[in-house]
């Protein structure tokens, strides 16, 4: 800004450059002001973090009471733990068991949710209202009430201790949140895309597929995101619905390594870390849509 | 205007258009809306099968006695047929008026209601400051952003479980509440200091959400509403109360009903935290009926099922009146 050119100086400056604090833009604080903003996040952030790195550093100590007295862990770091969990378990199976199920309900499900949001978002159909409305109750069912039946169900069907059964279950849980959101996406995305699809000759569905799901990226990714990490790391159904330990997800496979006689919370904490890694892969992908996704309906419906 | 007077026209050629014969009606209207039938059919189908049929059964269930020992059930090659019988509501009297019901049922229905406020409160103010904070022009705001929602990128069961070693008699925090000569409590024994370290950890896990659905309520807040605020002289206090509520009204309305439907039906934290056996104070109402059909010899199916209908009820009701009560405040802020 301060260099020299032959441009005349800027003419909206009679104000003596000595009073900065008039002159600042709007949206910008006191030095004051920013340095305690910054110790508040600062402060906030560590908070957020610390449980997270803890249980990182207890899963390098060798023995299961080190987290009694974390102090002696320093003296003898070891990856002994990540050993023992990758070899000598089944956490391969588990792992290969969680990201299957998981998977699979993030594709089914965000689908799935997408052509419902969007139906419902472009469309005025008899039924509109009470779908709405079902979609929202569905979040309200605790899984008390929904935990005997549906095993009855699974039973009755021969889904039980079966991948299918507990992708369905998960896709129960996540899909009207996801419908929801994305619904809420779809509304900020212009009909007058739909109707240049349309007068260019292309289906309903087809508008759908090829232009308004392609800008509804970071509403899926949202989706996904949290269809993802739901099934990823939900205990009640999976312990009760996955009898037979080649079947257990990670959540189910983690509550092995606690008996009644002897708890091994060092084995524990590095599985738990293990866990953590695919859905922070995850998240890390996702993180630049989750303002716009999660909210872009929200503030306008 | 226009588009209030394009609805109501909608509407009146709709309405015209309904009197012919049911048959004929239906058909039209599957004329006309197939792919909206056709794009929902997926989700109607297996929320139908899987939560509408469910609920149902689980209904019926609540009106009989049944449990593990009277249920349909197959022993080796013996299939052995469900033998429990109607009783009609005998399971919610029990509940609600039965001998031993204040400990049964209304002591965790008090402390379901008070989690439930505390914990909603304390996410939304929480999770609105940091999303003011987050909002304002700072240098590595991307990375405090980041590092703000990870709570919630971590799997729930993982970072409950390092909560729980932190908690321990002996572990981090009590660690620092010593070195600070402050009083230790036993927060995973204690019935009271359970239901603080219960509110402390769900309030960690909970405020990320409400933190980054509040920031993008306010990021689609038009600077313009500030600028004019402020030429008429407005306090940043002002600002705060009179530009940034009302403009975070849609939002704050969506996600505090969501925040409250999933802290009320919060599970995983309680489960994870105290376990199958421990904790009975600390019990929420979901987590206490899933102990009395899954946590117990013999599993009360009935009882299990008639809880989750009261807490499905207690919810239905509190969305009715939310709602009834949103729509008058719109009203009268126009």
């Amino acid at each position: 800004m301060s260099t020299t050119t032959e441009r005349p100086a800027p003419p909206a400056s009679p104000v003596p450059a000595a009073r900065p604090a008039k002159t600042r833009r709007r949206g910008e604080s006191s030095p004051m002001g920013k340095a305690l903003a910054h110790g508040a996040l600062i402060l906030a952030s560590l908070v957020a973090l610390f449980p997270v790195l803890w249980i990182l550093y207890i899963s390098l100590g060798p023995d299961k009471t080190d987290y009694l007295h974390p102090g002696e862990i320093f003296g003898k770091l070891t990856l002994s733990n990540y050993h023992h969990v990758l070899f000598d378990t089944d956490f391969f199976t588990w792992f290969g068991n969680s990201f299957l199920v998981s998977g699979v309900t993030t594709v089914f499900g965000v689908m799935v949710a997408a052509t419902t949001g969007y139906a419902v978002s472009r469309m005025r159909f008899p039924g509109h209202k009470p779908l709405m409305w079902s979609l929202l109750v569905t979040q309200m069912f605790p899984i008390a009430v929904l935990i005997v039946p549906m095993y009855t169900i699974l039973s009755d069907l021969g889904l039980l201790d079966g991948y299918l059964g507990l992708i369905l279950v998960y896709s129960t849980t996540t899909v009207p949140y996801c419908a929801w959101l994305l619904k809420g996406y779809f509304d900020t995305i212009p009909v007058e895309i739909d109707e240049a699809g349309r007068v260019d000759g292309l289906t309903p569905i087809g508008t759908f597929w090829r232009l308004v799901l392609p800008l509804a990226r970071p509403g899926l990714a949202v989706a996904a995101f949290y269809s993802f990490l739901t099934a990823w790391a939900e205990v009640a159904f999976a312990s009760t619905f996955m009898l037979s330990s080649s079947k257990y997800t990670l959540a189910v496979g983690l509550q092995t390594f606690v008996s009644e006689h002897d708890a091994q919370w060092n084995f524990m904490a590095a599985t738990a870390v293990l866990i953590a890694i695919p859905s922070s892969v995850f998240f890390y992908l996702v993180q630049r849509h989750l303002v716009t996704g999660l909210t872009a309906g929200a503030s306008k419906s | 205007m226009s588009v209030a007077v394009q609805g109501a026209t909608g509407k009146g050629s709709r309405e015209r258009e309904q009197r012919p014969g049911l048959l004929e009606r239906v058909k039209r209207s599957y004329a006309k809306h197939w792919y909206a039938y056709a794009m929902i059919a997926p989700v109607v189908l297996v929320l139908g099968v899987l939560v509408i049929y469910p609920l149902v059964e689980g209904v019926w269930l609540t009106l009989t006695d049944a449990n593990s020992l009277n249920s349909a059930r197959t022993i080796g090659v013996n299939h052995i047929p469900a033998t429990y019988k109607f009783v009609g509501f005998h399971n919610y009297a029990d509940i609600l008026w039965g001998p031993g019901s204040y400990d049964r049922f209304w002591s965790h229905f008090v402390w379901t209601i008070t989690w439930t406020v505390l914990c909603v409160v304390l996410h939304y103010t929480i999770g609105l400051g940091l999303a003011l904070l987050l909002n304002q022009k700072l240098r590595g705001r991307a990375v405090y952003r980041m590092l703000l929602i990870l709570p919630w990128a971590v799997p729930t069961f993982v970072t409950v479980f390092s909560w729980r070693l932190m908690l321990a008699d002996g572990g981090a925090v009590n660690g620092l509440l010593s070195a600070l000569h402050l009083p230790e409590p036993g927060w995973l024994d204690d019935p009271l200091a359970q239901k603080a370290a219960a509110i402390l950890v769900n309030t960690w896990v909970g405020v990320p959400f409400m933190m980054i659905s509040l920031l993008g309520g306010l990021q689609s807040i038009p600077a313009e509403l500030y600028e004019a605020a402020e030429m008429d002289g407005a306090t940043a206090w002002q600002r705060f109360r009179h530009v940034t509520l009302p403009g975070l009204r849609t939002v704050s309305s969506t996600v505090v009903l969501l925040g409250v439907i999933w802290t009320f039906n919060q599970f995983a934290v309680i489960f994870l935290l105290f376990g199958t056996s421990g904790g009975s104070d600390a019990q929420l109402l979901v987590t206490w009926a899933y102990r009395l059909g899954f946590g117990q010899q013999p599993r009360d199916y009935a009882q299990s099922a008639a809880y989750g209908v009261i807490l499905l009820s207690i919810l239905i009701v509190f969305t009715a009146f939310y709602r009834r009560w949103l729509a008058r405040n719109e009203q009268a802020n126009g």
